[in-house]
C-alpha cells in the first residue's frame, strides 16, 4: 500500500505546487498508515529528487520522457500507481495536473475529486472538502472507490519539511505509439512573470482604470510587490488585458494570501473567484462597492491618486527589509 | 465532420448560493438555470467548423426533464440534433461514464466540452471520456482548427500557451477566448422546436463518489478603512498587521 505523488515539473525544476503536493501525500499517507512514494516525469537533477524527502517522500520514481503528453503522463503514473499498490494518488490542479487527473482516474478506475483544499477526513470513509460555485461554497466530498485520484488547488495547503532523503527509482517505461498522438508545435511560456494560479500577491484592477493605457501603475506596484497581475471580466471582455489575467465566475478561481482589488466593484461573479483570499483589500472611488463587504482591507478614494501613494511606501518598505 | 458537444446546464452566474435540508443540497428555488458558459462556446466553436466545411453538431446531455429548456436552447443556437442522457448527473465520472457509452460506436470525429461547469467546477470530463474512449485529449483551448483529418489546437499551460497538432477523433475542453457565443435568432428559436431530441436511458451507471455537505466561506469580520490621503499605512498594515508582504 502506498500514497503516490505526481512531482510536477517544469523544464527540470519541481514547482512550488510540486512540494505542497508532496507534503499532502505525506500527511495523507500518515492518515491512512502507509508510506509516501512520488513520480517525477521529465529530466530533474538527482539532488532535487533526493530533496522530495524532505517534503515527505520516502522514495521518488524518476522516469525520463523528454515530451509531456497527458496520455503519456497519465500511462506512467498509472504504471506505477499500481506497481506500489496506491491507495490514493495526488496530483496539482496546474493545467498539467489537470489534463493527466481525469485519465489518470480512468486506468485505476479510481473515484477523483479535483480542487481540493482540505486533506481527507478518514475518520468515516474518505472524504475532501473542495470549492464549488466557482469559489461561492464548499462540498464535503465522500470518494467511494478502492482507489482515490486527488487534484488538490494550488496554494490550499502548506509546504512541510520533514528532513530526510527520498530514495531514486530509476525506472523506464514502455508506452505504445497511442501515447504519443499529440504533438508540440510550439510552447510560449511568459518567462519572469508569476503564473497567476500559483502566486501568493496578485494585484488586480478593473474598469476604474478607466482605460488600458493606465495599466503602467497597476504592473509597476505588482512588480515592487512581487505579486502577479488580474483583472475583472469587463476589463478582459474589452481587452484592455489577456483573457488569462481574468479571475471570477467564469475565469480562473484563485485564492492567493492578498489580492489587492483596485478599481473593481466586486460583483458576486468577481468575488466567487477571489473570495478564499487569506487578506483582501478593496480601494474603489465608490463608497458603497460592494468589495467593501467581502475586504479586510479597504480605501475610499480615486485609483489614481491613491496607486502612487501605494508604490510609494511598498519601496520604502522593500528598502527598508531588504537592508 | 461530425462533432458532439457536451452540455452542462448550471445555475446564472448572478445566483447567490443557499443550501437546503441541512446544507445537504444546493437550493434550486428561484435559480434560473443556464448552459454552461464554456459549454456555449464550444458549441458555438463546433458549428464554425460545420459551417466552414460541412458536417453535423450533436449536443448531448446527462440530466432529468428538466434540462430540456437548455437542451432546446442549444438546437436553436445552431446543432443538429440533441441527446439527453435520462439521469441524475451525481459526478464528472457518471457524466462521461455516460457520454462515452453512447459516443463510442457513433463515430464522431471531433467531441467538444467546457473546460469545465461553473457549479462543480471539475473540470474532469474531457479527459475522463477521452481515456473511456482510448482517445488524446486536449484541455482549456483557445484556438481548435480542423482540416485534413488534424486539429490545431492552443491550449493554456501554466504562465503560458502551448500549439498542438493531433490526428483526430479527439476529445478538447472550451477555453473562454475560443470564440465568441451567439445568441439564438428567431429562427433558430422555431426550428429547434421541431429537431430530434433523443431521449436514452443510462447505461454505464457508475458511481465513485458523493456530496455529502455543502457550506457557504465565513463571512470577514469587517473592514478595516483607511483614509485615501494615507493611503501609504495600507502598506505598512499589510506587513504588520496582516504579515502578508
Amino acid at each position: 500500500m502506498s500514497v503516490l505523488v505526481f512531482a510536477e515539473s517544469v523544464d527540470g525544476k519541481f514547482k512550488k505546487s510540486t512540494l505542497e503536493a508532496v507534503s499532502y501525500a505525506k500527511e495523507t499517507a500518515t492518515l491512512l498508515g502507509t508510506k509516501t512514494i512520488a513520480v517525477s516525469i521529465g529530466n530533474v537533477a538527482e539532488a532535487d529528487l533526493k530533496a522530495l524527502g524532505n517534503n515527505g517522500a520516502e522514495a521518488v520514481y524518476a522516469i525520463n520522457l523528454d515530451k509531456f503528453t497527458p496520455e503519456a503522463y497519465s500511462a506512467a503514473i498509472a504504471e506505477v500507481a499500481k506497481k506500489e499498490n496506491a491507495q490514493a494518488v495526488i496530483i496539482s490542479n496546474t493545467y498539467s495536473g489537470k489534463s493527466v487527473a481525469p485519465r489518470v482516474a480512468v486506468k485505476l478506475d479510481a473515484g477523483i475529486a479535483s480542487g481540493v483544499v482540505s486533506l481527507p477526513n478518514t475518520s468515516n470513509g474518505f472524504v475532501v472538502r473542495k470549492g464549488v460555485f466557482s469559489g461561492k461554497a464548499f462540498a464535503d466530498v465522500a470518494v467511494t472507490t478502492a482507489v482515490k485520484v486527488i487534484a488538490i488547488t494550488p496554494n490550499s495547503y502548506q509546504i512541510n519539511t520533514y528532513g530526510g532523503e527520498a530514495a531514486v527509482i530509476n525506472h523506464e517505461t514502455q508506452l505504445g505509439a497511442d501515447a504519443w498522438k499529440t504533438q508540440t508545435v510550439e510552447v510560449n511560456r511568459v518567462t519572469g512573470k508569476i503564473p497567476l494560479t500559483e502566486a501568493e500577491l496578485v494585484v488586480s484592477a478593473g474598469r476604474g482604470m478607466k482605460g488600458p493605457e493606465n495599466w503602467g501603475m497597476i504592473e509597476e506596484l505588482a512588480s515592487v510587490l512581487g505579486a502577479a497581475t488580474a483583472c475583472s471580466k469587463p476589463v478582459s471582455d474589452m481587452h484592455w488585458r489577456p483573457h488569462d489575467e481574468h479571475v471570477g465566475q467564469t475565469g480562473i478561481t484563485i485564492k492567493p494570501n492578498l489580492y489587492i482589488a483596485i478599481g473593481i466593484s466586486g460583483a458576486i461573479q468577481h468575488l466567487a473567484g477571489v473570495s478564499s483570499s487569506k487578506v483582501i483589500v478593496a480601494v474603489n472611488k465608490d463608497p458603497e462597492a460592494p468589495f467593501f463587504k467581502a475586504a479586510d482591507y479597504g480605501i475610499v478614494g480615486d485609483a489614481f491618486e491613491v496607486v502612487p501613494k501605494l508604490i510609494e511606501a511598498a519601496k520604502k518598505l522593500k528598502a527598508s527589509t531588504s537592508n | 465532420m461530425k462533432i458532439l458537444v457536451c452540455i452542462s446546464v448550471v445555475p446564472d452566474t448572478t445566483t447567490k448560493i443557499t443550501f437546503t435540508d441541512n446544507n445537504t443540497k444546493f437550493n434550486t428555488a428561484g435559480v434560473q438555470f443556464i448552459i454552461n458558459p464554456y459549454d456555449e462556446l464550444a458549441l458555438t466553436r463546433a458549428l464554425e467548423i460545420t459551417e466552414a466545411s460541412s458536417g453535423t453538431v450533436t449536443a448531448i446531455n446527462v440530466g432529468l426533464a428538466d434540462a430540456e429548456a437548455n437542451i432546446r436552447k442549444a438546437l436553436a443556437i445552431g446543432a443538429h440534433d440533441a441527446v439527453r442522457i435520462n439521469a441524475n448527473p451525481t459526478d464528472a465520472f457518471f457524466v462521461a461514464a455516460e457520454i462515452a457509452a453512447y459516443a463510442k460506436d457513433k463515430g464522431f470525429d471531433l467531441i467538444l466540452t467546457g473546460r469545465e461547469s461553473i457549479d462543480y467546477n471539475g473540470g474532469l470530463v474531457c479527459g475522463l471520456l477521452a481515456e473511456m474512449l482510448g482517445i488524446p485529449s486536449v484541455n482549456v483551448v483557445t484556438k481548435i482548427d480542423v482540416a485534413g483529418g488534424e486539429a490545431t489546437l492552443v491550449r493554456d499551460i501554466d504562465g503560458g500557451k502551448e500549439t498542438v497538432k493531433v490526428a483526430l477523433p479527439i476529445v478538447a475542453s472550451a477555453q473562454k477566448e475560443l470564440t465568441e457565443p451567439r445568441i439564438p435568432n428567431m429562427r433558430g428559436i422555431m426550428a429547434a422546436r421541431t429537431k430530434p431530441l433523443a431521449v436514452v436511458e443510462p447505461a454505464a451507471n457508475k458511481v465513485s463518489s458523493a456530496f455529502n455537505a455543502f457550506e457557504l466561506p465565513a463571512a470577514k469580520a469587517g473592514c478595516k478603512m483607511i483614509a485615501a490621503e494615507n493611503a501609504g499605512e495600507l502598506i505598512e498594515l499589510l506587513h504588520t498587521e496582516a504579515k502578508v508582504i
